[in-house]
This record gives C-alpha cells, structure tokens and sequence, in this order.
C-alpha cells in the first residue's frame, strides 16, 4: 500500500464531513428540527470513507439504517441528505423515506435500510446486473454484527459464491445490536470466519484504521473487478452513540473511553501531521470547509418547502406510464 | 386464433418477452432444470441460456431480495415462486423491499419485476401448499396483484406484467392449468387493472377470481333459465376496476363475490365495500362474499371440498339471493 498525501487527505475529509454533519444532526434532533429515527455513525467513519474510496460512481452501494455515512461517502449530494433528514421535497427521496432511506442512483446509492440485514440480498442484485450486463462494475452492502445474525446473511454468502457475484459484504463489527452487545448476541464472534464457511474469501481489519480499510477494500474489490466473485470484509469498530437518537444506553465502565483513544479521524490526522503531509493551518482550513459545507446543508434544509400532501406524485406509488 | 393450454399461455408469454427484452430474465428454484416442477419455464434455457434462466438454491429470501436489487439496478427480473406459500419465507424481501422502494425512494428508484408462480386448492397438498394470499398484497401498496382465469387473460395479463414498471404479483391457478382457451395470434397484451365480463346476465352479478370463474360460469349455466348470472371476473385485484363491476350491479342489483381464499378482511370484502360506497342505492338485496372456510386448508379430498365454495354452494347462493 502507498497511498499519496492526496488520497489520505481525501480519507481525512470524508470522515471529518461524515463527522461534522453527525454531530449537527444530534443537536437539530435534540432540536426537533429533524424527526423520527436517527441512527448516528461517530466512530465508525473509517469504513465508509476507507471503502467507499476505492469505489467509482457507477459501482453501487446498498447501506444500513446507520447510513449517512455510507451516503456522504459515496458522494451523495450533503444539501439533499440533510433535506431529507428533515422531510423536505428537495430531500434525496422527496421527504418519502428519511433518514433510513437515502437513495441518489447517479453516484450508486441504492438506499438504506430500516430492516437490519435487508439490504444484504438486494446487494446481490446490484452485482448481478453487473455481471448480466459484463461489466466490471462492484456492488457493496454495508451491515452490521446485528446483520449478521439474520438468516438472509448466510443464505446470500451462499447464493453469491455460487454466481460468483461481485458484492463485497462489509460488515461493521461496531459491538452492538440495538442495545445487546455483540457478546451477548453472538456464539462465536468471528464473522469473517463465516464467509470462509462459504468459500468466499473473509478478512477482519481494523475498522478505525482508514488506512487499513482502504488497503483491505482496494484488494477485495480489485479482485472482484477481475471476476474473483465476492469478498467479505469485517471492520472492527465501536459505536459510540447509542442504538437511535439520543436515547442513552448501558456500556462496560471505562469501555466507551478506551475505544474514544482508537478514535479514527484523530489516529489519520496524528499520522498526516507526523508525516509532515498536512499542517495545522491546512487542518483548520479543512475544518472551515467542512464547517461552512454543514451551514449550507442545514441553511438548503430548513429553507426548502415541505412536500406537498396534495401532489400527484404524493398520493400513488405506481410508476407512471406503465401499462395499467 | 390458436387454442392452447392455460400453462402453454404462461411459457409463452416468458418466452416473448424474453426475446423482446434483453433485460428479462428469469429465476427461481428448477427453474433451469427440465422447467421446473411445474414445468412453466420449459425450453426457455435452451433457447436464451444458462445467463437469462437462473435456477437457485431453495433460499427465497436471498433470490426475492437478489432480483429485487437486480430491478433497482436496470434488469427486469421474473421471479417464479414454485408454490406460493414459500413466498412467506421471503416476505421482508418482498415486502418490506421491493413493494416499499419506488416510493421510499420519492419515485426516484423503479422496481419492476413479476412475482410469479402457482396457487390453487384441490390438488390435496394440505395447509402449507394451498394457501390463497392474494388479499394480503391487495392490502399491500406497491405492488399490482393479477389473477388470470383462463390462458387468453393469462397469456396477455403475463406479458403486460412483465413490461409493467412497478411489481406485479402473478397468480396462477394450477386447477387450471390444462384448462384451454383461445388465443390471439402475435402481439397479445390484457391492460392490467380491467376487468372482464366473461358471461352477460340480468339477475344477479358474481365477481369471482381465479378458479372461481370456471364454477361461477358452471353454476350459472346450470341455472340458465331459473336465474340469469352475469359473471365479472376482475383479473386485476389491485388496482381494482371498480368501474366494470359497479356497471354490472347498477343492472342486476345484487352481488355475491366469489372466491377460493377465507372472506373475513378480504378481497371479496374489499368489492363489497366499495360497490357499496359507490352505489348503496343500487341494491335490491345484501351483497354477499362466498370463501373458504376460516380454517388452515386441510389435506383429505373431502374436507378440502368442504372448505371452499363448489358449483353447488354457488348455485344455491344464487337462487337464495334471486328470491330476496
């Protein structure tokens, strides 16, 4: 792996917006200004900024109900994310599907998901149509040790070695599902182990190491652009929010402050500056653009109009011009 | 005109399609192996290859969800279900994902894709291969439910699903299935969402679907001359013609929906409600819904007769409600 000051640069950003927008996002909630269900994705930036970087636009992703990370990574656009966090017609699915549910096709975000390990299947799909069509492009679903634990985990391992599809199954270890700890939720908690069960090739990396989850992802998916069929990647990390919202939860005495030492936006930055690849002027700039990107977001959202209950396009879920 | 089978119709209909679409594609279990178990994908793998007619392992959530995401992403998937009470294993797939994501997608992601596959009591297969659970997807929005009665609706009813942009859900009687019928030479196409008046009348209008048809049409020719029953066969549950069938009880005054599933929160619940809400004033007597019994199908030939409604039990419905 050599990495240009470029691209880690590029690592560093990514997980800093998902960073900076996660943490509005708990204060407009607190707010009220954004309803409903919030699954918040601090700690755990270095997977969707590490994997989605080795991704092109027209490779896609199918993402979890924590996914406005997975989204900013895959390029989405940040105005329309937080729009339809708040229920607006501009939002990315016109206020239809909230925070679980962001789809924006043109950089292949194919959607959350409000069922834990729903979109492992649909995944399989995207790298069906891939194969169908004989291109190289890559699908990716993004779940979760929760995920893993549902049936469609290992019926779909096992239907994509046999296609030999192009899906990279990431799951994100993070130590919880909803409020049970992945000890109490998991027999043998070793779910790259699963996926060799399978026959589909299966590394555990460390998932606060942007580094190492580029690295993982660039050997995965380059195998998989090569006709190698799916790869599964198990990124270790830790949740630091609780399950939705700001509803607290119980964790281990001292648990929270060891993984917060691991914290990997700081760990990338620490090693950009002992590198000499980023000054602290250049950090602070970062944090500027970041900063004023998230006014936006917040200043488009809060501006734009509410959907229209009356509208046509409000009231029907069918396509129009089929044949009915 | 040709005269074909009602399964011939089925095949038939894949089979031009397929030719006219590159993106048609078909899989579900055997469906590569001698044409499945029923034998409706007959020939299409040695006519469009292993690439287009993809048999899978017995994992219905994995190959719902698989060509649920492979719809998402541009290709139009014929899912068969081999019996439709396996459907329920692949529920959340079918459910919660491709009837939800054209609209939790604000319309911005298009799922079109058949369901299809065999349903029907009197083949004695007990419980768990006869359920009739076509009023549950008409209490689903997001996907059309289409139920053809004879092998012209089903050949022209197949292909328009299949061009459909949304999901359809395809039901085929499997009592029908040597059933025949005329058919169109070339390009046929049924609309979906129209009913059908397949016998006139001016006493009494049955709506019946699926194998209800065939002993609606019986009882009313055996009571040809003692009550005059026009029968409206719907083939659409949803969308429903309401328009058709409202036509037909402005002119008779009385209604009895017929059909093979239980009537509690049904579809022949559904007509009744809304013939009533359409037109109170158009009765001359109770408008009635004759099903099965509220029991689990149970497997020896006479119980199984007696669970649902037979010519005679139609037959005498028709005569009770003529003398109201």
């Amino acid at each position: 792996m050599s990495l240009s000051v470029d691209e880690k640069r590029t690592l560093l950003r990514t997980m800093l917006l998902i960073r900076r927008f996660e943490e509005k996002v708990k204060v407009l909630y607190a707010k009220k200004t954004i309803d409903g269900a919030i699954h918040l994705y601090i700690g755990q930036e270095a997977v969707a900024a590490g994997v989605c970087a080795v991704l092109r636009n027209d490779d896609c992703i199918f993402s979890s109900h924590r996914g406005h990370g997975h989204a900013i990574a895959k390029g989405a656009d940040l105005n329309g994310i937080m729009a339809e966090l708040m229920g607006r017609d501009t939002g990315l699915s016109r206020g239809h599907g909230g925070s679980m549910h962001l789809f924006s096709t043109a950089v292949g975000l194919m959607g959350g998901n409000g069922i834990v390990g729903g979109g492992i299947p649909l995944a399989l799909g995207g790298a069906f149509s891939a194969q169908y069509e004989g291109t190289d492009r890559v699908s990716v679903t993004f779940f979760s040790d929760g995920g893993a634990n549902q049936g469609v985990f290992s019926e779909a391992l096992n239907l994509a070695a046999l296609f030999r599809l192009p899906v990279l199954f990431v799951c994100e270890n993070n130590g919880y599902a909803a409020t049970t700890p992945v000890t109490a939720s998991t027999a043998r908690i070793d779910i790259a182990g699963r996926a060799k069960a399978y026959g589909v090739p299966g590394v555990t990396v460390d998932g606060n190491n942007a580094l190492a989850v580029r690295d993982a992802a660039e050997q995965a998916v380059g195998g998989m652009r090569r006709g190698e069929g799916p790869h599964l990647l198990e990124c270790v990390t830790y949740r630091v929010e609780p399950h939705c919202g700001i509803i607290a939860d119980e964790r281990a005495p001292g648990e929270k402050e060891k993984w917060l030492e691991k914290d990997p936006i700081d760990r990338l930055r620490v090693s950009l500056e002992e590198e000499g690849a980023v000054s602290s002027a250049e950090l602070e700039g970062l944090e500027h653009d970041v900063a004023a990107r998230i006014e936006e977001a917040v200043r488009f959202g809060t501006e734009s109009p509410w959907p229209d209950p009356d509208a046509a396009h409000n009231r029907r879920w069918a396509v129009e011009g089929d044949q009915a | 005109m040709r005269t074909i089978k009602y399964k011939t119709a089925i095949t038939e209909a894949m089979s031009e399609e397929m030719a006219r679409d590159e993106k048609v594609f078909v899989i579900g279990e055997d469906v590569d192996v001698l044409g499945g178990v029923f034998k409706m994908t007959r020939g299409l793998v040695e006519k469009y290859g292993a690439r287009r007619v993809r048999g899978t392992p017995i994992s219905e959530a994995a190959f719902i969800g698989l060509a649920t995401g492979a719809a998402m992403t541009g290709l139009r998937p014929i899912v068969e279900i081999m019996y439709q009470d396996f459907a329920l294993v692949g529920m959340d797939q079918l459910v919660n994902q491709a009837c939800s994501i054209c609209s939790m997608s604000g319309g911005r992601v298009r799922v079109p894709i058949v369901f299809r596959g065999q349903v029907g009591v009197g083949s004695r297969e007990a419980a768990q291969h006869s359920r009739q659970f076509e009023s549950w997807f008409v209490n689903t929005p997001g996907i059309k439910v289409v139920m053809p009665s004879d092998a012209r609706d089903a050949k022209g009813l197949l292909k328009s699903a299949i061009r459909d942009d949304n999901p359809v859900l395809f039901l085929e009687n499997r009592m029908l299935f040597n059933s025949s019928a005329e058919v169109p030479d070339g390009e046929w196409l049924v609309p979906i969402g129209r009913a059908e008046l397949k016998r006139p009348g001016r006493d009494l209008t049955v709506v019946a679907t699926g194998g209800a048809v065939r002993k609606s049409l019986a009882a009313a020719a055996s009571l040809q001359g003692r009550v005059d029953i026009e029968v409206v066969d719907p083939r659409t549950l949803s969308p429903l013609d309401i328009d058709t069938i409202m036509a037909s009880v402005r002119k008779t005054g009385r209604l009895l929906v017929v059909q093979e599933g239980p009537p509690q929160a049904s579809f022949g619940a559904e007509v009744v409600r809304r013939c009533v809400a359409e037109g109170l004033s158009s009765f001359r007597a109770a408008p009635r819904v004759l099903g099965a019994r509220d029991v689990p199908m149970p497997f020896s030939p006479v119980l199984e007769d007696a669970c649902v409604p037979q010519e005679a039990d139609i037959a005498s419905a028709a005569v009770a409600m003529r003398a109201e």
